[in-house]
């Protein structure tokens, strides 16, 4: 089944024709009229308050390089990756600037320019992207090696020694950042076909996602009993791939259009009511797919359907309206909600996850200042740009602090863990990290046990 | 080998620490432009300082070179003030955005002037006080900007524009020298108002590094109506009867068919698409008066054609409607490429015959134009939609800007009410004024920057002082 993508090598000199922001349709590029609305919702703008860490400083490069006036160069190259990808800037832009499908151009642009390319680099993104994200065998067996790592005690052991003191600065934060690992997979929580409790109204496959699935299996368990509670009959593909996100967005759109085919042979889409996807990250990027392969003879039809029927599951609950429980998940307690950044900008789900969130009993949500700033997690920013990344970090526990509450909710793996560090880090914090389904499927398991201590 | 360092940037380098300047072609790159369609222009180098000191040494170095200097904020100008000339250097204010003092006892607030109009706004909203100017770019403008361009805002009607507040200010002039032009006193006329003459002064007189800006108390009440026409006729008509009651809202802003659509595109906020006009209008002041003079507007809505009259329900849907009027402009991209947005203002009694005529210089020319604006003011923004890339729509372009600009001067108007003249109306401005008047502006320019050092072709032509006596012909 899980035949490996063919990991052709990217030509070493550029192949002969228009490519890339030079063979972009221009329109794209004009849409911008440099009126700078977008630059007060930018972190690296804010940060920096150098017009090209700006989205309008973006895509003017974009454009001169359109032109011919400037070339894909190494200091583009940095540019573009110290973009965060958050989107905010399209949800400022009045003009309608579709800086998602610029921002993947650029960087499939610096990629095949290899501007950044260094021996390391390249066999890192090898490793990553061509290999593990694309064998998702590969990536559990990872996943259960980091696990024992961590269970053997051989990370409290190296920690306890000091060993890791030794090595470079830039290692050390990531070897702190390791998460833990999850016991189980989702394979081994959820059965391939599970039934609804109750009468069936609707067929939904969900995606369990890479990092989601070893890091937060039980978001995707929780995903699957909400929908259960909801009149869904739920299919759960083993062995599932990667979306293609990560390819996309780092500048691998070939590898990303072969996920994408596989992806849409995994579930076929004509077979399904929904597609559902609780990661704001893949979510985002697999409503695109219609995009993706809209130049694929064979699939750009299939693709359109896929792309019709992807949900998130918040947008899903809420548009099947959901049956509000009648449980608390946890007594008395304050809930602020952290927007990722392809829920709110790449998809505009804004107001699905706070209305789950309303509905639950015992718990109050209070908004948070600028709920909608990226937290600096932004797929692998925080190992690529560790400063602006803990910059990002610290603001934004230090607003979901000022809101006091008990529980901040997220919704993509990614910043789930960005938050659970800079909580962590930030010590005497005893604030919890979750999610809006993880909370929705506690209140109906609640019900449950209430229904049977009454009988 | 890296190309030699030519002797102005060695200088520069040795000035200012390495964050400030910027000389990358890529940072040149996102220098080259600022709101303004179709003009661009990279300089030579980017100062970012952080102090006065630095924009003085700055001034220095470029004196010595003899290097043309161009101030800039956030580069939101739609008159290509910020833009660039050739071989300058650009210094932006943006990092020096401080607020430095709030008196709540004289109802003052003294901010750096690279600090955001919004910033301001909120600073003085949260003690309870009232900046009432508010551009629609107030997001992300600085101050100095819009002390430059002396910028109006939504509210222009009963508050005025950013001349009313400025009490005093901190320049750096063309030598270097620093001042302080006005003063903490409401009143005082000791010697001529140099203040009035460096508000609005383009960055052509001098560098604004400090404002003193006069707050109100925040007013009690407010009520926001939107009003919906089917004709553009019956809203003009409306607003002559509004201001013939004697009624001055804070707010009366009007947009047009295309422009409704566009905005309702981006923001969401339940605009009638379908309607041919569209008014805004704000009443503030004590509640019970506020909400008086909302019902009469509404009255008058009623009673002249209005096929609708929403009232905003809370301070939460009075922003979004206000803020989806401040996106008009950059909503009106959604339709073309390029959005050449114009900015002329008439008598207020002229209003509806201007935009009349703007519909048939529209038609003659056979170029796309949406219309929005400060109906109250008398300050239209007809926008021109169009491609800078088809160079014969640009030519017809041309020709309707300048029978724009014809109309409204033939009705006693002004060719710019707020976007100041700037690189794109400079070839206007003597038909406005006068040969005298130009002749005294330029005159004015020369005894402050000899050497035409600051912002050099920014509202008129004048050739470097070196070469020319002060009393020759301004050409
Ligand atoms: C979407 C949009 C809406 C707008 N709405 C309005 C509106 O409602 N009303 C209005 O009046 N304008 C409006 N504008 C125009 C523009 O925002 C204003 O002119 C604003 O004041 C410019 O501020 P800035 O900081 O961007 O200045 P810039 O554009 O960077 O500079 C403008 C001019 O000021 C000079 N300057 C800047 N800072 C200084 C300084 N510290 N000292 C001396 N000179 C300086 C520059 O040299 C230049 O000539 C709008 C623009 C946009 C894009
Ligand atoms: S808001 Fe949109 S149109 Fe304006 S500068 Fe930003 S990207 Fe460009
Ligand atoms: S994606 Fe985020 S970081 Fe990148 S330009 Fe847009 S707002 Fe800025």
């Amino acid at each position: 089944m899980s035949t490996p993508l063919p990991t052709k090598a990217i030509p070493a000199k550029l192949g002969v024709g228009p490519h890339g922001l030079a063979a972009l349709d221009y329109s794209i590029l004009q849409q911008c009229m440099h009126c700078g609305m977008c630059l007060p919702s930018c972190p690296t703008y804010l940060e920096t308050k150098r017009e090209r860490h700006s989205p309008r400083g973006r895509i003017a490069l974009m454009r001169a390089i359109a032109d011919g006036e400037y070339a894909v160069t190494r200091e583009f190259g940095e540019e573009m990756y110290y973009c965060l990808g958050c989107l905010a800037c399209t949800t400022a832009c009045p003009a309608g600037v579709n800086y998602a499908e610029l921002f993947e151009t650029a960087r499939a642009d610096i990629e095949q320019h290899r501007v950044l390319d260094t021996p390391a680099r390249r066999g890192i993104r090898w490793f990553a992207l061509r290999l593990v994200f694309t064998r998702p065998r590969l990536l559990k067996v990872l996943g259960r090696l980091l696990w024992l790592y961590q269970r053997s005690g051989v990370q409290t052991l190296l920690r306890k020694i000091g060993l890791f003191s030794l090595l470079p600065r830039r290692l050390r934060e990531l070897e702190k950042q390791t998460p833990e690992v999850r016991t189980q997979f989702s394979d081994s929580l959820v059965k391939e076909v599970e039934a609804p409790y109750g009468p069936k109204r609707h067929r939904v496959a969900v995606l369990t996602g890479c990092v989601q699935d070893i890091l937060f299996s039980e978001i995707n368990h929780a995903t699957v009993e909400v929908l259960r509670e909801n009149g869904c009959e739920v299919f759960t593909p083993r062995n599932q791939y990667c979306c293609g996100s990560l390819h996309a967005h780092n500048g691998d759109p070939e590898a990303a259009k072969d996920l994408a085919r596989r992806q849409i042979e995994m579930i076929s889409p004509e077979s399904v009511d929904a597609i559902i996807t609780n990661a704001g990250g893949c979510g985002s990027h697999l409503k695109h797919y219609d995009t993706l392969l809209a130049d694929d003879p064979r699939y750009a039809a299939r693709a359109r359907i896929w792309s019709n029927k992807v949900h998130d599951i918040h947008e899903w609950l809420v548009k099947i309206s959901f049956r509000k429980p009648k449980e608390a998940p946890q007594q008395d307690q304050v809930i602020t909600y952290h927007e990722s950044c392809h829920l709110c900008h790449g998809q505009k789900i804004v107001s699905q996850p706070r209305e789950i969130l309303r509905s639950l009993p015992g718990m109050t949500l209070r908004e948070c200042a600028q709920s909608s700033h990226c937290c600096g997690s932004a797929g692998i920013y925080n190992l690529t740009q560790p400063a602006t990344a803990a910059s990002l970090q610290a603001q934004k526990v230090a607003r979901i602090r000022e809101t006091g509450a008990h529980v901040v909710a997220t919704s993509n793996p990614g910043c789930h863990l960005q938050l659970q560090i800079g909580l962590r880090d930030a010590d005497d914090s005893m604030i919890e990290v979750s999610q809006p389904v993880l909370l929705l499927a506690r209140a109906y398991a609640e019900e449950r046990r209430h229904r049977t201590m009454k009988r | 080998m890296p190309p030699a360092v030519s002797p102005l940037l060695q200088d520069l380098q040795a000035e200012l620490p390495a964050a400030c300047l910027l000389t990358d072609r890529a940072d040149l790159i996102t220098y080259a432009y600022d709101g303004t369609a179709a003009m661009r222009q990279l300089p030579l180098a980017v100062v970012l300082p952080l102090t006065a000191d630095q924009i003085q040494a700055t001034l220095g170095i470029a004196r010595k070179h003899r290097t043309p200097v161009v101030t800039r904020g956030s580069g939101t100008g739609l008159s290509g003030g910020s833009i660039p000339v050739a071989n300058s250097i650009v210094i932006t204010l943006v990092r020096m955005d401080r607020i430095l003092e709030l008196d709540t006892r004289n109802l003052t607030l003294l901010v750096e002037a690279g600090a955001i109009t919004q910033k301001i706004y909120e600073a003085a909203d949260a003690a309870g006080l009232f900046y009432p100017p508010d551009p629609g770019s107030m997001k992300i403008s600085t101050i100095g900007g819009n002390v430059a361009e002396n910028s109006g805002g939504l509210r222009g009607l009963k508050y005025g524009v950013t001349r009313d507040y400025v009490m005093g200010m901190e320049v750096i002039l063309a030598d270097g020298k620093r001042c302080w032009l006005g003063s903490r006193c409401v009143k005082d006329v000791a010697g001529y108002n140099l203040r009035d003459l460096f508000i609005g002064s383009e960055g052509t007189l001098g560098i604004v590094t400090q404002v003193l800006l006069k707050l109100l108390p925040k007013p009690a009440g407010r009520q926001t109506l939107l009003a919906s026409f089917t004709s553009m006729e019956d809203a003009a008509e409306t607003v002559s009867q509004i201001i013939a009651a004697r009624i001055v809202p804070c707010t009366l802003e009007f947009l047009d068919r295309k422009t409704i659509q566009c905005v309702e595109n981006f923001t969401r906020v339940g605009l009638p698409v379908d309607a041919a006009a569209l008014l805004l209008i704000e009443t503030d002041g004590h509640p019970a008066a506020a909400t008086e003079e909302a019902q009469k507007i509404e009255d008058l809505c009623h009673a002249h054609g209005a096929s609708s009259v929403r009232r905003a329900r809370d301070s939460a849907e009075a922003v979004q409607l206000a803020t989806a009027r401040r996106s008009a402009f950059s909503a009106l991209a959604r339709l073309k490429p390029t959005t050449i947005l114009e900015d002329v203002t008439v008598p207020r009694s002229e209003l509806a015959g201007m935009i009349r005529e703007v519909a048939l210089i529209a038609e003659r020319w056979n170029v796309e134009i949406a219309t929005f604006g400060h109906f109250g003011d008398g300050n239209l923004h007809p926008t021109i939609l169009t491609n800078e890339r088809d160079l014969e729509e640009m030519k017809r372009v041309e020709h309707a800007i300048d029978a724009i600009v014809e109309a409204a001067l033939a009705r006693k108007g002004t060719i710019t009410g707020e976007h100041g003249v700037g690189l794109a109306k400079k070839q206007f401005l003597r038909r406005q004024i006068g040969d005298s008047s130009h002749q005294l502006l330029t005159l004015v320019k020369r005894s402050l920057d000899p050497d035409n050092l600051l912002n050099p072709g920014k509202i008129f032509d004048l050739p470097p002082f070196a070469d020319h006596h002060v009393d020759a012909p301004a050409h």
